[in-house]
């Protein structure tokens, strides 16, 4: 399948490209959408590997939800930039040490004269990779799927409560200072001369 | 058909270059929390790769589930930086220490 070839190594080497963009870029912006542009590429890698169902999720919920929001914090937030980017060139020689070192190690491992070579199964006509995901999901793991939906819903919350301001002209009562709250501060007892 | 190992060394990349980008951009958190994200995608296209190929779809299902937990892990973390940054109007990782005894 020489087309197939063609698409892996075209998306691989676009995606190592957004990846090395994400890390070197100067502006946190860039490094955003660069990671956008990783994401898309990898669906496509995910996609050849008949993983559908899942590389449209990554496209949704990577490049739809978490990306946008990267990119609002990336934006509300006046980074000076400068200050940060000036360690950076020390650790340059330590970070392309420790990446030659996995990549290297990894490479040597997975090659395929040290390694099982495997054929995947060509899907059939009528597979749907959706349905019988859906099928495992909904037996076999219920139980995490539910335990799942718990999570997203604890991280709805912890997030909105963490950065939720509200109203600064609201008013409520200040908890601290009711508590605090003793016999003098309510009650103030003058002496005044009773009339006649 | 592309071999098993092709995906393996592309995901072996994504992730070595991601680790840089940690030690590199030690100082700015939205970046670490980028790199972070790339991570866990060269691990996620390690597991669909190996569903693929071995033609299981519990990989598959260990991706689902780690796209949940990367995404509440992100919006946690954007939260966090948030705050972080009002309150002390940086987001320098080496500034944070007011926890140091």
């Amino acid at each position: 399948m020489l087309i197939e070839q063609i698409v892996f190594i075209a998306f691989s080497l676009m995606l190592i490209f957004a990846a090395i963009m994400v890390v070197c870029s100067k502006n946190a912006v860039t490094s955003a959408l660069y990671l956008v542009y990783a994401f898309f590429n990898s669906a496509v890698l995910w996609m050849l590997m008949q993983a559908e169902f899942l590389s449209l999720v990554l496209i949704f919920v990577y490049v739809g939800a978490v990306m946008t929001l990267f990119l609002f914090v990336v934006m509300m937030l006046n980074i000076n930039i400068e200050n940060l980017r000036r360690s950076r060139m020390k650790y340059l020689p330590i970070g392309i040490l420790m990446t030659a070192l996995i990549v290297g190690i990894v490479i040597y491992v997975v090659m395929p004269e040290h390694y099982i070579s495997l054929t995947p199964v060509k899907a059939t006509e009528h597979y749907s990779n959706i349905s019988s995901l859906g099928m495992v999901l909904y037996t076999h793991y219920l139980y995490p799927f539910e335990l799942a939906a718990v999570l997203l819903l604890a991280a709805i919350i912890g997030a909105i409560s963490l950065t939720h301001v509200g109203n600064p002209k609201r008013k409520v009562q200040n908890i601290n200072k009711q508590i605090q709250a003793n016999k003098q501060s309510r009650l103030r007892i003058i002496k005044m001369p009773s009339e006649k | 058909m592309m071999s098993l190992t092709g995906y393996l060394i592309v995901g072996a990349l994504l992730f070595g270059i991601s680790l840089a980008g940690i030690i590199i951009n030690r100082k700015n958190l939205i970046l670490l929390l980028m790199c972070v994200e790339l991570m866990l995608l060269a691990v996620n296209t390690n597991f669909i790769a190996f569903s693929h190929y071995l033609n299981d779809l519990q990989g598959e299902i260990f991706v689902f589930f780690i796209l949940t937990v990367a995404a509440a892990e992100a919006a946690i973390g954007l939260a966090i930086l948030m705050v972080l940054f009002r309150k002390r109007r940086t987001i320098n990782v080496e500034e944070l220490n007011t926890l140091k005894g």
